[in-house]
């Protein structure tokens, strides 16, 4: 009678085992697509027209390889269902919608695609990866918030790593992809902060007289923030292009929750970004003591306060949305964020199209040295690869495959021709390839704007004075104090010094609060970006 | 007996579960949440004692929010309350359109928040919004009504009163018509003029239909966030964050879920018995009025 009930719980152990083993044989068997009839011969031509009269008529070839249309279409993934989330419609949001619809048409899966604001986008994410739950198997997000993703993220595989397009990524956008030496970010995105100004006006032989007579100086695109500044105060407030309404001198992203960390880090880059100097710009990371209350940001901070006298009516308040719309629609002279600005400003139907030109961000003519606590006299400039839209694939995730096939087919270089041409997609030249002016003369723009731009752009790559973002975990966190003090400092709430100094100290219990060793070895990888550039 | 008294209770069940799981259970959560270091790079509920009470005692951002959550609060609220009082005596009795003006008047509050609060940034855009071009065409300066610590408070009122003037509106109405006719009638025979009459018999029993409408708006407006997101993000500088949308930057942006829930409490504290005493102030100040 005892042993009545072993045979019982055999036979359980026996179910549940065939159980597992079946579902485990599903979830694999679900992983690997089947092979079908592909849909696009090699080198077919490509256009977004088909997906609505918004998208532009450009036609591009297939560029035959292992993301290609022709080699995706191959695959069935008819029965999965793949969830992604990103970020709102249009930047990133509407690129991902458009890639989702054409990978659903072409492999037969099926794509549900979640779209958030900005300010809801790290909860939802980080939530349910810290949770344990496969809430979404592919995510779009800022590549800074590496530091806080990573451990949850399914590594690159190196079938994906092998790709045309990923060997042809930039050495530092494969660098911003990267965490404790493995790909855990694929990139779809490349950004960096640059200057952009009007040629229309800074090239006018009469403006450039009216100018040297105002000031004894040469009207020329301003290599430091002191020229950046006195070009933008002559031209504030003068309708310099004949529309009858005024123009501006500058247009900053000074929203306090919207980026402003960014824009003040571009103005501090130079100042604090010393060549001679390594273990840190914002903390040291030897002692992990902030640095961002020390002179070089305090001067930073000093010329963003004074600037507020060159910005257009409501400048004090605007979002990246305003700033782009500002400069793009003619309205400003000068702007440095990102690249959607300028590609703004160069749509077919803008006003100032082909009358606009990339240049380097605004450097200095001394940069503050941390450990002599003085300033070195020598011209400074420190590109700044401010954050970028990035992709990866959770590790929960159970359709990993078909995620990597996602990411790869968005990438491909048909997709990516296509959209580094909208400017609202924000996406931005990542690849070498993309570096070629003939591409962007033959979307119409003039040989100076195309030149001036790859230069720009490639020239930030090959600069060894790189300024990275603060890819440690807690980012927000420190990024939020950050626009804090600024906000308080342009506000006129607190002077530059006091507003900084508040800011050290949030910085000082954040990091008490994550933990020093993991903020550390964190930022170690940060350091290690910008030391060895 | 017992087993009727059991049946009966069974039908209390679904309200009681219902109760407890969408009001005690996420209080008692947020409890225990609150004594936890839960934060972004720290997703668990361990226990860290009072410190996040502490912190929360010293955070001058959260009581610096909390005195301008009680300017933005009554300000509007009083503004709300007299406007909602005027409108609704125009349309309480015969008014020609009287259920035209009834609608229209409650259209502000039937639009959502945050879409009211998008096309008010556009209307005050400094650049680019008609508030601007009317000042222009009065011949006044133009206002930086966004990127001011004054006018963005001012502008931030103006949305709240445009928005919820009509859920006073509606309230007050009500209580209009529920009036008894008879005082009425005996201040006529007396010869009470309009204003006589408003004071000494309208404006008295009105008293407890006002206070619940007030109380209630302060309960709303308490919780003031949605268009501080949308029109300044709480700037220039701190000058229009209320603690609601300080609570959304700790709890959902920078996920100091430990921290903002011990925020939430003491928000919740601070409320409950700020609004409690108001209630209990403003029942007695109308009872004074009533008995004079």
């Amino acid at each position: 009678m005892r042993s009545r009930p072993y045979p019982a719980l055999v036979a359980v152990a026996a179910v549940a085992a065939l159980t597992a083993t079946a579902c485990t044989a599903q979830s694999q068997e679900q992983q690997k697509p089947k092979e079908k009839a592909a849909l696009f011969k090699p080198g077919s031509e490509i256009s977004y027209q088909k997906y609505g009269k918004d998208y532009p008529a450009t036609k591009v070839k297939d560029v035959p390889g292992p993301c290609s249309y022709e080699a995706i279409s191959r695959k069935d993934y008819s029965g999965q269902t793949l969830k992604i989330i990103s970020h709102a419609v249009p930047v990133i949001g509407e690129p991902t919608q458009l890639h989702a619809k054409q990978f659903e048409d072409i492999t037969g899966g099926k794509v549900e695609v979640v779209n958030v604001p900005f300010g809801e986008l790290h909860q939802k994410i980080l939530t349910p990866l810290q949770a344990g739950q496969p809430a979404y198997d592919v995510m779009f997000y800022p590549s800074l918030w590496i530091g806080d993703m990573a451990p949850y993220l399914a590594p690159v595989p190196k079938k994906y790593l092998n790709t045309p397009g990923m060997k042809d990524v930039t050495k530092a956008y494969m660098d911003v992809a990267t965490w404790d030496e493995k790909v855990v970010q694929y990139p779809v995105d490349g950004d960096r902060h640059y200057l952009k100004v009007r040629t229309d006006v800074l090239k006018d032989p009469k403006r450039q007289a009216e100018y040297k007579k105002a000031t004894g100086k040469d009207l020329k695109v301003p290599t430091t923030w002191a020229e950046y500044q006195q070009i933008a105060e002559f031209f504030s407030g003068k309708d310099f292009d004949g529309d009858g309404k005024r123009n501006y001198g500058s247009a900053e992203v000074t929203k306090r929750d919207d980026l402003t960390f960014s824009a003040f880090i571009s103005r501090a880059a130079p100042y604090v970004k010393n060549a001679d100097v390594e273990g840190g710009v914002f903390f040291d990371v030897e002692t992990m003591q902030p640095l961002i209350n020390t002179p070089g940001f305090v001067r930073a901070l000093e010329d963003m306060v004074k600037a507020k006298s060159t910005w257009a009516p409501g400048g004090a308040n605007f979002g990246l949305g305003d700033e782009i719309f500002s400069f793009g629609g003619g309205q400003t002279l000068m702007s440095y964020s990102w690249d959607d600005a300028f590609i703004q400003a160069q749509q077919p139907d803008s006003r100032i199209r082909n009358k606009v030109e990339a240049a380097p961000l605004p450097g200095s003519t001394e940069v503050y040295n941390r450990t002599t606590k003085s300033w070195d006299k020598n011209a400074n400039q420190a590109p700044y690869f401010t954050w970028g839209w990035t992709s990866a694939v959770a590790k929960s995730s159970s359709h990993q495959q078909m995620a990597f096939d996602y990411l790869c087919f968005f990438s491909n270089e048909a997709n990516t021709a296509l959209d580094l041409t909208i400017g609202r997609f924000g996406v931005n030249p990542y690849r070498n390839a993309h570096f070629d002016p003939a591409f962007w003369q033959k979307q119409g723009w003039d040989k100076d704007a195309a030149e001036s731009y790859v230069r720009t752009l490639s020239g930030m790559e090959k600069n060894p004075n790189r300024m990275f973002d603060l890819r440690v975990p807690g980012v927000n966190q420190y990024m939020s104090a950050l626009a804090n003090g600024v906000a308080a400092a342009l506000a006129g709430q607190q002077s530059p010094q006091r507003a900084l100094d508040d800011v050290a100290q949030e910085w000082f219990e954040i990091t008490d609060q994550i933990g020093k060793d993991k903020v550390q070895s964190a930022y170690r990888n940060v350091v290690a970006l910008e030391d060895n550039s | 007996m017992d087993g009727l008294r059991r049946h009966k209770s069974m039908f209390l069940l679904p309200g009681l579960l219902t109760l407890f799981l969408i009001i005690i259970f996420p209080l008692l959560f947020t409890i225990r949440v609150s004594f936890s270091g839960w934060n972004v790079s720290n997703p668990y509920l361990d226990f860290i004692g009072g410190a996040n009470y502490t912190a929360v005692l010293h955070d001058s951002r959260f009581w610096a929010s909390i005195t301008r959550l009680i300017l933005l609060a009554g300000g509007t609220v009083l503004i709300q309350y007299v406007i909602g009082f005027g409108m609704a005596l125009l349309v309480w009795r015969e008014v020609r359109g009287r259920r035209f003006w009834r609608v229209l008047f409650l259209v502000p509050m039937m639009t959502t928040p945050v879409v009211m609060a998008a096309i008010w940034q556009t209307i005050f855009h400094e650049s680019l919004g008609p508030a601007n071009d009317l000042l222009d065409m009065l011949g006044l300066n133009r206002i930086p009504w966004l990127t001011e610590s004054g006018p963005a408070l001012v502008a931030l009122m103006t949305v709240e009163v445009w928005q919820w003037t009509p859920f006073m509106f509606l309230l007050l109405l009500a209580g209009l018509l529920s009036l008894p006719k008879e005082p009425f009638m005996a201040a006529a025979i007396d010869g009470a003029g309009t204003w006589r009459t408003f004071w000494k018999v309208t404006f008295p029993l009105m008293a407890p239909v006002s206070v619940a409408a007030v109380v209630i708006r302060l309960i709303e407006a308490s919780k003031l966030s949605d268009s501080v997101y949308v029109l300044t993000s709480g700037g220039p500088g701190s000058s229009t964050e209320t603690p609601g949308y300080y609570l959304y930057i700790q709890g959902l942006r920078d996920q100091q879920t430990g921290y903002s829930g011990a925020m939430s409490l003491i928000y919740l504290v601070l409320m409950s018995v700020t609004l409690t005493v108001v209630a209990a102030l403003l029942t007695r100040a109308f009872k004074l009025k009533g008995d004079s």
